[in-house]
């Protein structure tokens, strides 16, 4: 299973991580590769975690074993951290550092951890750690409902992505309608841009 | 992926979802009937049915509930068409009457019932396994592991059914339905009648059917074809006389059946023991505990033999014995109860076989939850630890294919029938039915802190939710009559709302199962001196709370009933249900007004509200809550999800008054209120304009902004 791929992508309902998800498994099944995928979103519109794990490569299984990710794509600071369960000191964690906080989270005895302090303990513990603003890249880029395709670019933009970039734009296309597309390629280029000049 | 490409492809490779796979089995099955009543991990085949069926010629509808479903595919199929209901596996208590009897009264169209179950309840409120249905009820079972499997498996089933005039049950799980994988689709059957296939056996069921002459006579709006149904009472009445023969004929039939599985191809047998050396240890799997096993067994290079359990029900007894013939010890792994295991120890039994089983029932695998290849891993090398540390000596090599390789090459049934005495002795503390493994992953101190200190992140209504607005204002009015809130019992219900159990609402002490707030309201109201508050969705009271209503008001009862009318199936992703004009295919439906049935059904206190009218609402309640006897609230306000919702205000928060309680932010704990800087801020994009925060600020700081 040398040439595999396992990717985790998680956040919060609403995001946008599903469609993200099935952009890039389209992608490697159009590339010629076995892909899996899994989904759980049962409560997801109610403000619940989203997370999605896609293994790329001859596996039978949907479900990435614990710290076996090549990369973790997060849509929303604290998700990334209670998704380290999936990282080792090789995996690419690439997240969008604005925070949504739990709308309940004065009934809660933990308060939302100080994000710099986060991004500091991560980056302290993980070689590969690639924090962007991706909220702030898709309203530059037009709109806010770009954020998940900033993020698939930032992703693609690690230097060993298994899939290449001209198929994620293919599958992008295939899976968003065609008025968009120019505003969604831009953000892809854009997230791809951001993560190219932090590594 | 377009969703057309569903019905318009063929022949080519899709990158599906679980559900979109069975909806493309059902398609290329060349069904002409498909229902269902909502529920995760099902729904979508629903809602792609919904949008795809009238292009398919199918005839689809959401039923009031999995029982009137079951019932409307049952006569479907006994009038000779293909059909297909779906549901979550709670859905097949509720439809399990009707199921038990059409086992009996068989089907000449293929009939395929899907279960769809929750291992680790990711949204529902138990696990049940649904595999026992098939064995309560003598139906076969196809468990599929992945999508296209779901695919393959319902066009089989439909094919099977059809061979013995049976319904047959695919049992997925949310990991296998909310799987994505490739499946190479093939080619729509066109043809919508079936009662004529070959391979029936017996040949009563060859009548002609000219249905496209029928269904163009009687209504221009048919889109599917019809069937018909030939009158035949002896299969079709199971009163004591006839039902005699039936199960009879049932437990014949399931016999034969079992000659199938066991040659068939879903019951596959992978071999890693090329070189044999490993050969007497095996895997016997299905469902998504095979792909786990499948991945551990070669990443780990183990070369343990794996039998494939796909057509699992009635168990491939003949098929199994062949697998075990060189065995000497077998693993069982599956989700969720110890069903393969209980049928591979009868047969080990029956046939007196020196195989030793690990299992679920020697706590080698966990009793509860779903698996995960990590889950898996533990549970093999648990035995494989355990052989170690009975005697058998490894001193060569610690990896585990040497040991499994050792073990194999000599290794004394008596010594492995004491491991199982070693797990069962595990004393009860030690024991850890859910297979959860430690993380050992070595975190640093700061980051594990970090992990441990996360705030948890609960699924809550949304911004602009009724439910939110109802319950504050049942608290205050709670509050208001001076009633503890100890001596209130908030009878919960199945829906968006259960979620009213977190704080700060704490609006639900108990909750059953669809439909149950309001039995168990009759039950607690006459069992306690109590305040009663029943919540009830809208599709729910259709779904089954109208028989309850009936019986609370016939055996008077006293307490508050609360439908929470928001015009929508919400919780399961926005379906319609008889409270509105549309039905499961868009188009335009009789509307059943829930006040009207419960003015029929004679209660006297009967009210509908706008939640959102705060004062009104609180006064409502209070009024309900001292009257004596049963009390309807409809709490009518459209669910966000509800398409052609416009924001109606946009809100400020004067902080000159603003006296930073927080009162909105702890009592609300709305996803568009939050504290920034020692501030309570709403999110303008979030917030949906429902005014409540407004109406419940006590220093009136917050206000509807005014539009410039």
């Amino acid at each position: 299973m040398d040439d595999s791929y396992n990717i985790f992508i998680c956040g919060v309902g609403g995001q946008g991580i599903i469609k993200t998800s099935v952009i890039i498994g389209e992608a490697a099944m159009n590339e010629g590769y076995n892909v899996s995928m899994s989904e759980i979103h049962g409560m997801s519109q109610r403000g619940g975690i989203v997370s999605t794990e896609l293994k790329i490569g001859d596996y039978k299984s949907s479900v990435i074993e614990s710290h076996c990710a090549n990369l973790i794509l997060g849509f929303e600071p604290i998700e990334i951290v209670r998704s380290l369960n999936k990282a080792n000191n090789d995996t690419k964690l690439i997240f969008n550092i604005r925070p949504i906080v739990p709308s309940n989270i004065n009934s809660q005895t933990n308060d939302y951890p100080n994000i710099e302090k986060l991004i500091a303990i991560l980056k302290d513990n993980y070689e590969y750690t690639f924090p962007i603003d991706a909220n702030k890249i898709a309203e530059d880029v037009g709109s806010i409902v770009t954020l998940n395709m900033v993020l698939l670019g930032s992703a693609i933009a690690n230097n060993d992505f298994i899939l290449s970039k001209k198929s994620i734009i293919e599958s992008m296309k295939s899976n968003l309608r065609s008025t968009f597309h120019e505003m969604n390629l831009n953000a892809i280029e854009m997230g791809y841009e951001a993560v190219k000049n932090i590594g | 992926m377009e969703l057309k490409k569903l019905i318009s492809g063929n022949n080519e490779n899709l990158f599906l979802l679980g559900n979109e796979a069975a909806v493309r089995g059902a398609i290329e099955a060349g069904i002409s009937v498909a229902s269902t009543y909502p529920g995760t991990p099902s729904s979508e085949i629903g809602d792609l049915f919904s949008v795809l069926a009238k292009d398919s010629n199918i005839y689809f509808e959401f039923s009031v509930n999995e029982k009137v479903a079951m019932e409307v595919v049952a006569a479907a199929a006994a009038s000779g068409l293909r059909s297909f209901t779906f549901m979550k596996h709670v859905g097949l208590n509720v439809a399990s009457d009707s199921f038990m009897s059409v086992a009996y009264t068989g089907v000449k169209g293929g009939m395929v019932v899907l279960t769809a179950d929750d291992p680790s309840m990711f949204s529902s409120q138990n696990e049940q396994d649904n595999r026992n249905y098939a064995r309560i009820a003598n139906v076969p079972v196809l468990e599929p592991s992945n999508p296209q499997e779901i695919k393959d498996m319902v066009i089989y089933g439909f094919e099977l059914s059809e061979m013995f005039k049976l319904p047959v049950i695919v049992r997925t799980t949310t990991r296998v339905s909310h799987m994505r994988g490739i499946v190479e689709i093939g080619e729509i059957n066109i043809n919508n009648t079936h009662s004529n296939t070959n391979n029936n056996i017996n040949n009563t069921n060859t009548d002609n059917i000219n249905n496209k002459e029928i269904s163009s006579n009687v209504d221009s709006n048919v889109y599917w074809t019809k069937g018909r149904f030939e009158k035949n009472p002896k299969q079709f009445i199971p009163v004591p006389e006839n039902a005699l023969v039936m199960h009879k004929e049932l437990v014949f039939k399931i016999n034969k059946i079992e000659e199938i599985a066991n040659r068939h191809e879903f019951n596959k047998i992978f071999k890693f023991n090329e070189n044999n050396s490993y050969g007497n240890f095996g895997v016997i799997t299905s469902g998504s505990a095979f792909n786990y096993v499948y991945d551990v067994v070669v990443k780990d290079n183990l070369g343990l033999d794996i039998f494939k359990l796909g057509f699992s029900y009635p168990f491939p007894r003949k098929a199994f014995l062949e697998f075990i013939k060189d065995k000497s010890a077998i693993f069982v792994a599956e989700e969720v109860d110890p069903i393969i295991e209980k049928d591979v120890l009868a047969i080990i039994a029956e046939f007196n076989l020196n195989v030793v089983v690990f299992g679920k029932l020697n706590n080698v695998f966990p009793l509860i939850y779903e698996f995960n290849p990590d889950i898996v891993r533990n549970s093999l090398n648990k035995v494989f630890a355990g052989i170690k540390s009975i005697g058998v000596n490894f001193t060569d090599s610690n990896s585990t294919s040497d040991l499994v390789n050792k073990c194999s090459s000599g290794i004394d049934f008596n010594l492995l029938k004491n491991l199982i005495a070693k797990f069962n002795n595990e004393s009860y503390d030690s024991f850890n039915p859910t297979g959860s493994y430690e993380d050992t992953w070595n975190y640093n101190k700061e980051l594990n802190d970090l992990i441990e200190s996360l705030p948890l992140r609960p699924p809550t209504f949304c911004a602009g939710c009724g439910h939110r607005a109802t319950y504050f204002a049942v608290k205050r009015a709670v509050e208001e009559l001076d009633i503890a809130e100890k001596d209130v019992i908030y009878a919960s219900d199945i829906g968006c709302y259960t979620l009213g159990i977190n704080p700060p609402y704490e609006t639900a002490d108990y909750s059953l199962s669809m439909g149950a707030s309001i039995g168990d309201g009759c039950g607690f109201s006459k069992a306690t001196n109590q305040k009663v508050l029943s919540f009830i969705g809208d599709s729910t009271f259709f779904h089954s709370g109208v028989s309850p209503l009936i019986n609370a008001v016939h055996n008077k009862s006293n307490f508050v009933v609360t439908i929470l009318d928001n015009r929508i199936t919400a919780m399961t992703g926005g379906q319609p249900n008889p409270g509105v004009p549309v039905d499961g295919v868009g188009d335009d439906a009789p509307e059943i007004p829930i006040v009207d049935i419960a003015i029929a059904i004679g209660a006297k206190f009967v009210r509908i509200i706008n939640p959102i009218n705060m004062k009104k609402t609180v006064e409502t309640y209070k009024e309900a809550i001292e009257f004596d006897g049963v009390s309807v609230i409809i709490a009518k306000y459209p669910c966000v999800f509800v398409k052609s919702q416009k924001k109606k205000y946009s809100m400020e928060i004067d902080y000159n008054k603003c006296t930073d309680c927080f009162d909105c932010v702890n009592l609300l704990a709305c996803p568009a209120i939050s504290i920034i800087s020692n501030k309570s801020v709403i999110d303008s994009s979030a917030c949906r304009g429902c005014t409540t925060c407004v109406q419940m600020c006590k220093s009136k700081a917050i206000k509807v902004k005014r539009s410039s």
